[in-house]
């Protein structure tokens, strides 16, 4: 900052919101299976397994109760390369944006993949779980999947 | 963790928001006055009034103000409110007294505490007057006025 009379004066601040959010017993009850390295569903009305568990049946609208438990590994269906992560990023190097659909279940869900390289991405490919160090109740205890 | 921790019921979800703030031509030179320890606010050439801090335009006429106008560190408790309830990473300890102060001189009211009185006392129409930090600890920024205390005898 200049010492007289500068043109315009700047300053860098952060906001910051301290969330703490309750998780319900269906996204509550995910989170403690993913603490425990399992990854479980909810079976809808019309037999598909939603994951992550969904806490509300899509056609009649009633709460799901029963709880499906899928596998680590499953297949990518879309997916988006960053080239380059920003701050925020839990991965700090390229990597891909992916839904993948576990084995076992019948929706995808909105992960990373970290594959080295945009060549080796593709859709359809197998991927699997690589979870986190320390696994805390969240669902970054899955850091991201990995080819399978 | 012990062995069967307890089910998970909450999730801990901070945002952080990284901002570059950028004063403009209007403010910073009201923040070059202050750091001097003199209060500059602008006049609007089609209303006439007077604002501190000033923000480059009226709001009132939509037109850009630049004649600039030194006012003084005295004026009127316009509104005010008791704060009881800790900000978070603001280290002044409530109960304080956040106040609309309207500066002799001047059409807005601007935002300060009112404090060397009992919460208590403090009322509207209360005559105030800038308690300034020392000079030498003078920078930028509106807090260079500590806070604003009563006047004598108001």
């Amino acid at each position: 900052m200049a010492e007289t009379n500068p043109e315009l004066l700047t300053k860098s601040f952060e906001l910051g919101y301290t969330y703490t959010r309750s998780t319900g017993p269906v996204i509550g009850h995910f989170l403690t299976e993913l603490r425990e390295g399992r990854i479980v569903g909810t079976r809808t009305s019309d037999g598909r397994v939603l994951v992550p568990a969904a806490e509300y049946d899509p056609v009649s609208a009633e709460a799901l109760t029963e709880f499906v438990s899928v596998a680590e590994e499953g297949v990518v269906t879309t997916w988006s390369w960053v080239a380059e992560p920003i701050s925020h990023h839990l991965l700090q190097k390229p990597f891909a944006f992916a839904l993948v659909r576990l084995d076992g279940a019948d929706v995808p869900m909105l992960h990373m993949v970290d594959a080295g390289e945009e060549g080796a991405m593709r859709t359809g490919m197998r991927v699997r779980v690589r979870w986190a160090a320390e696994r805390r109740g969240s669902i970054t205890d899955i850091a991201c999947f990995e080819p399978a | 963790m012990s062995d069967t921790p307890a089910p998970v019921t909450g999730i801990e979800v901070p945002i952080n928001l990284q901002y570059e703030f950028t004063a403009g031509k209007a403010l910073t030179r009201f923040l070059t006055r202050i750091r001097e320890g003199r209060i500059v606010g602008q006049r609007c050439p089609g209303c006439n009034n007077v604002y501190v801090p000033p923000r480059g335009m009226c709001a009132a006429c939509g037109i850009p103000t630049e004649e600039e106008v030194e006012v003084v560190d005295e004026g009127i408790v316009e509104s005010f409110t008791v704060v009881h309830i800790p900000i978070p990473g603001n280290p002044i300890k409530p109960p304080f007294v956040a106040a609309n102060i309207l500066l002799d001189g001047t059409d807005m009211a601007c935002l300060h505490r009112v404090s060397e009185v009992d919460n208590a006392r403090v009322h509207v129409g209360m005559r105030v007057k800038a308690r300034w930090k020392p000079r030498e600890e003078w920078d930028y920024t509106f807090e260079n006025i500590a806070w604003f205390r009563p006047v004598e005898g108001s």
